[in-house]
């Protein structure tokens, strides 16, 4: 990797069963990540994505990039839009997108955009790569 | 209700020891489309082990939190060395910051996460927006 590459787009198509999967899975078991119900009742359009969720794709992304798991000495972002997940057996796509910042003895420095239809549903997504 | 100023610079004890085994870290790629081969964990499992820190905090009595009107602000780690199965993992959270903006509590948080000697594997940072009552 060298600075200024782009990386291959990556894209993940989640529904509600990933969402359940990943609730059990991290214990983040909070209704507005799998009842319609109580997302509405608290502003959201619609069930949405834990930003965890959306985190741990950014991360396979660099998984596959990085061809080896194991690699990442630093990953961070902020939350900052919903990834609303329908109810139907489609679901709905996140984009994954790099570019490598920097190469330092400290590591690959890579930039990442995730996106859900036009809008970045992260912050700023950063990581760093065991060189 | 705000926080309680005292709460920045707090420091709270570690979570309950949490052993990594395979199944887990299966489960764990599984649910995010993520390989393991049986060694190095998925970049962001450290969060399970955070979370109970976060957790712990959000249920202390102490301090003042109510769990519905919490948001996830933002996430980062930094790693010492990848979680791997057989890991006994304990999360020691720390209030690095506290700020009210708004009406909402801007908690900054630092858990750092060690093996079973007590060394480091991975350092989790995490901002919880708590909303005020009105906001």
């Amino acid at each position: 990797m060298s600075p200024g590459d782009v990386l291959p787009e990556q894209t993940y198509t989640v529904t509600r069963a990933d969402l359940v999967r990943y609730a059990g899975v991290s214990g983040d078991f909070n209704p507005i990540h799998w009842s319609d119900r109580v997302a509405t009742s608290v502003g959201l359009p619609g069930v949405i994505a834990h930003g965890m969720y959306t985190l741990a794709l950014a991360a396979r992304a660099l998984e596959t990039w990085a061809g080896e798991p194991g690699r990442v000495v630093e990953l961070g972002c902020k939350f900052t839009k919903p990834v609303v997940v329908p109810d139907d057996d489609t679901g709905v796509d996140v984009v994954v997108r790099g570019t490598v910042k920097d190469v330092t003895d400290a590591g690959v420095s890579v930039s990442l955009e995730v996106t859900c239809g036009d809008e970045k549903v992260l912050g700023m997504p950063r990581a760093v790569l065991r060189a | 209700m705000p926080v309680d100023a005292s709460l920045a610079g707090r420091t709270f004890p570690p979570t309950t020891p949490y052993t990594v085994s395979h199944e887990k870290l299966l489960e764990f790629a599984r649910a995010t489309g993520s390989s393991y081969d049986g060694g190095p964990a998925p970049a962001t499992f450290p969060i399970v082990v955070a979370f109970q820190a976060m957790t712990d905090l959000m249920q202390d009595p102490t301090v003042g939190i109510s769990l519905h009107r919490v948001v996830h602000g933002d996430q980062r780690f930094t790693y010492t060395r990848p979680v791997v199965a057989g890991d006994e993992l304990t999360a020691t959270l720390t209030v690095d910051s506290l700020r009210q903006i708004g009406g909402a509590d801007i908690i900054g948080t630092r858990s750092e996460i060690a093996d079973a000697d007590g060394k480091p594997v991975c350092t989790a940072f995490a901002t919880l927006v708590h909303k005020g009552a009105d906001a």
